[in-house]
């Protein structure tokens, strides 16, 4: 399953009669690129199918005698400077509508606290109270039309929802209070009451609450807008010769960008000329800019900071770097972990079940209740409806997740969806690969003892071109050991990798050899005395390998690969939060013993085969462990995908984003303390939102049904009740924006 | 005191009917393409029915500005999209599994199922 691009879709000014809709969709069906235009009379807008570009579309239509614009062009800005737009535009008419409401049901509910009782005794009163009932209405079509409209269409569909109980609540008070004005004698002396000022009051209170939720919506969602706002809006392209300022959605592959000192890349390539630094911090979180010169990748939204650079483009638009992490993001702050289900199958039978309780309560009340039983029937079963907040319990999980995984991706940390995001908070064992995880996994040749020969240069020569065949980072190292030393490789033939041992090859009619003492053993090449040698190496956190040619021992060659700076203090950080941190290595056990002690972790596990890791895995969380898998290579694939959250480990922003299940972009183990602790504190955030949702709702109905009027004579206002509705969501909001506060990179 | 209390019955049987029993007509699309306005507290259509293996692209017009009907999850296809507002969203399903699967926005105020039926033959 996938997803497809959407249409463009134009508004179109102008257009007075239906015999508009012929013109315009001719005007663009015959536009260069149209596959299909249909126009939608009623909204005045026509959506577009096909390749054309919007100017020409506005062209299309302009020249048919009407005005067109594109509704959400995206380009650029991701869509977003219209959200924010419709946003501000929808929260000036929540503030208005709150004024229209609260401009009289505050001084209606002033009255009813200082001046007197609401009640319909007299004629006069009659009349007033007629008056206030139709100014009420008003104020129900101009401020909260859109709870009715809502309703009706939801109980259309046979759904029911926020909307719902707004409008029965509210609608069942005014209707109450007008049966009361137009027939007062139908009613007790007592119950003759009316209830205009609830009605205004809840309306206001809740669309002031909708208007105070949209703003702090609006700062949940600041992390993304960060990352959108790293675009580059414009980009310097040579294209025949010249300069030209062009789009970024009119770069090409391969285009040819010039980037000056200060300006931002502006799509993914590779330099081809010239030398700067890169400040990349604001994709990986590493504050030290990084050395660029030709060959070398840049990255889009990241900052030039010294020198001009040329570079080729080879990834653009939707396909950069940059661009797919800001996907990935969306993507994953809208997920839902498993803590949030449920809340959402309590919300979709919540508000049925709140009409029921609200009939219920007023059968009670009408039932055993003293007089004015009527009156308080109505307010119980208004109260209750309008206390009851769905909306709580369903911005409790997502507002978290939004927060959470947006912090997480300020810190360079690209969480993959809810449910990583859960289980990397309840990480009991964390693994780690040795090489490219805690160490830098660019290893140097240290030593190389001789067995026979006394010249290394020719035993170098050999072992380099045996493992020029390898990609392994050990045998690169050697490789670039002897081209240093301007060492010319020789022709091999017959190249095999031996999976976990080593690499064999022949060479000028030798037969190569090179790797562990497995592979010694298991070819019969003596190691004798070597053997001790490579163990006192291997205790100095060297990686020590043996070469043989043709069946002899000719050398042991040694290679370390050092600790990364910050390895020891993240694993630290890690052990500090109770995490077991495992080290797991393909060296022998000396090595692995001795870059343990060096990096702070008491257990390893040494000699593993690439195909073991995860049954390393498996045996862990056999014992009970929640465990976390981090790894850098192909080779990890089947443990990360084992593992309960499996952490891919990028160098710089080169990442591999759809590999794990949380992503590292920066090489540092600090970004798994931060993944981890971001993790811990948005589920601590979603289980206080949830606790509040389900507390407010639980202990809030049975008070509005009059619970407590037997112990105390309370029985809850139905304003008190809209401004609590309307302030528990705000709440919600609120807390989970509290994260926002939250420091993951305490090192 | 009985009438009121039978009509207060009623009204419950007629709640739990009416969002729980009732079954809601399905649209039944042979095309491969589904256009929902997102409007007003509700998808319409809300009930869609298509047939197994039919490849079908759910096109979702947003007019409603409230902030409720920006996200559309559909959590058995592990699908999450952000809807534009005033604009179309395209989702493309192939493949789909036999079953109900139901689209919701974050706070399941809006609510829509998408039926997948056996073809018949």
């Amino acid at each position: 399953m996938g997803k497809t691009a959407s249409e463009q879709q134009l508004i179109i000014e102008g257009a007075g009669c239906a015999s508009c809709v012929g013109k315009i969709e001719t005007a663009l069906k015959n536009t260069h690129g149209v596959d299909r235009a249909e126009m939608n009379f009623a909204d005045r807008t026509v959506l577009v199918s096909g390749t054309a570009e919007t100017e020409a579309l506005i062209t299309a239509v302009e020249s048919a005698g009407y005005n067109a614009k594109a509704l959400n062009d995206s380009h650029g800005s991701d869509g977003l400077d219209e959200k924010d737009a419709a946003d501000w535009a929808y929260y000036k008419k929540l503030i208005r509508d709150t004024v229209i409401a609260l401009s009289l049901g505050v001084p209606l509910m002033i009255y009813s606290v200082l001046i007197g009782e609401m009640t319909v005794e007299t004629t006069t009163q009659r009349i007033v109270w007629l008056l206030v009932g139709l100014l009420t209405l008003g104020v129900m079509y101009f401020s909260g039309r859109h709870f009715f409209v809502g309703a009706w269409n939801s109980l259309k569909n046979h759904s029911a929802n926020m909307d719902t109980l707004i409008a029965l609540g509210t609608g069942t008070a005014w209707v109450y209070s007008m049966l009361v004005v137009f027939i007062p004698d139908v009613f007790p002396l007592m119950a003759r009451h009316v209830y205009f000022e609830a009605t205004a009051m809840i309306i206001g209170l809740i669309d002031l609450g909708l208007a105070l939720e949209l703003k702090a919506r609006g700062k949940t969602s600041e992390a993304i807008k960060r990352l959108i706002g790293l675009q580059a809006k414009t980009a310097t392209v040579l294209r025949d010769n010249k300069e030209v300022h062009i789009a970024i959605d009119q770069v090409l592959l391969n285009d040819v960008i010039k980037v000056r000192p200060g300006e931002k890349v502006p799509v993914d390539g590779v330099v081809i000329e010239g030398h700067t630094s890169i400040d990349e911090s604001m994709l990986t979180g590493e504050p030290m800019p990084v050395e660029k010169a030709q060959d070398d990748e840049v990255v889009a939204g990241t900052l030039n900071k010294s020198g001009m650079i040329l570079f080729k483009a080879t990834r653009v638009g939707k396909d950069t770097a940059l661009a797919q992490i800001i996907s990935m993001v969306k993507r994953a702050q809208n997920s839902k972990p498993p803590i949030g289900r449920l809340a959402d199958v309590i919300s979709s039978y919540f508000v049925p079940v709140v009409m029921i309780i609200s009939v219920l309560s007023a059968l009670a009340w009408l039932n055993f209740g003293p007089e004015p039983a009527l009156a308080f029937a109505i307010v119980s079963a208004t109260t209750v409806l309008i206390i009851a907040c769905p909306c709580a319990l369903g911005l409790a999980t997502p507002m978290s997740v939004m927060v959470g995984v947006g912090k997480a991706a300020e810190a360079g940390v690209l969480i993959r969806n809810g449910e990583a995001l859960q289980t990397a908070s309840k990480i009991t064992a964390m693994v780690l690969d040795k090489t490219g995880t805690i160490t830098e996994g660019t290893p140097k040749v240290t030593d190389i003892i001789l067995a026979n020969a006394s010249d290394e240069k020719p035993v170098l020569q050999l072992a380099a071109s045996l493992e020029s065949g390898s990609e392994h980072p050990l045998a690169m190292a050697i490789v670039e050991s002897a081209l240093d030393q301007d060492v010319e490789l020789l022709k091999i033939e017959g190249f095999n990798a031996i999976t976990g041992m080593g690499v064999e090859a022949s060479c000028e009619g030798k037969a190569l050899l090179f790797g562990n003492s497995k592979l010694m053993a298991k070819s019969e090449v003596g190691i004798g005395e070597y053997a001790e040698k490579a163990q006192t190496l291997a205790k100095e956190a060297k990686t020590p390998m043996y070469f043989a040619v043709d069946g002899q021992l000719a050398a042991i060659i040694a290679v370390a690969d050092p600790i990364k700076s910050d390895s020891v203090s993240a694993i630290k950080r890690l052990q500090a939060n109770g995490t077991r941190v495992i080290m797991l290595t393909g060296d022998n056990k000396e090595t692995a013993a001795a870059v343990a002690n060096k990096a702070g972790i008491s257990e390893f596990f040494a000699d593993v085969l690439p195909e073991e890791k995860a049954n390393k895995v498996q045996e862990l969380q056999e014992q009970g462990e929640v465990v976390g898998m981090t790894g850098d290579g192909i080779n990890d694939a089947p443990a990360l995908a084992l593992a309960d959250v499996g952490f891919a480990i990028g160098t710089g922003t080169d990442v591999a984003i759809e590999s794990a299940d949380i992503t590292l972009m920066r090489g540092s183990l600090h970004g798994l303390a931060d993944a981890i602790a971001v993790s811990k504190a948005t589920l601590r955030n979603i289980k206080q939102n949830l606790f509040g949702a389900f507390v407010y709702n639980v202990a809030g109905i049975p008070f509005a049904a009059g619970a407590l009027y037997p112990f105390f004579g309370v029985l809850l206002s139905p304003v008190i009740a809209g401004a609590a509705m309307a302030f528990s969501s705000l709440t919600v909001v609120s807390n989970a924006n509290r994260l926002r506060l939250f420091k993951a990179k305490d090192h | 005191m009985m009438m009121i209390n039978i009509v207060g019955l009623a009204v419950i049987a007629l709640i739990i009917w009416w969002f729980w029993l009732y079954k809601p007509e399905q649209t039944i699309t042979d095309s491969n393409e589904v256009l929902i306005e997102v409007k007003n507290g509700v998808y319409s259509p809300a009930a869609i029915q298509v047939n197994a293996n039919q490849s079908v692209t759910l096109k979702f017009l947003r007019k409603d500005e409230s902030p409720c009907s920006e996200i559309l999850l559909i959590p058995t296809l592990d699908i999450s999209e952000q809807l534009k507002l005033n604009g179309v969203t395209q989702i493309h399903l192939s493949s789909i599994p036999q079953g109900e699967h139901v689209f919701h926005c974050q706070m399941q105020m809006y609510r829509g199922v998408l039926t997948v039926v056996k073809e018949e033959s």
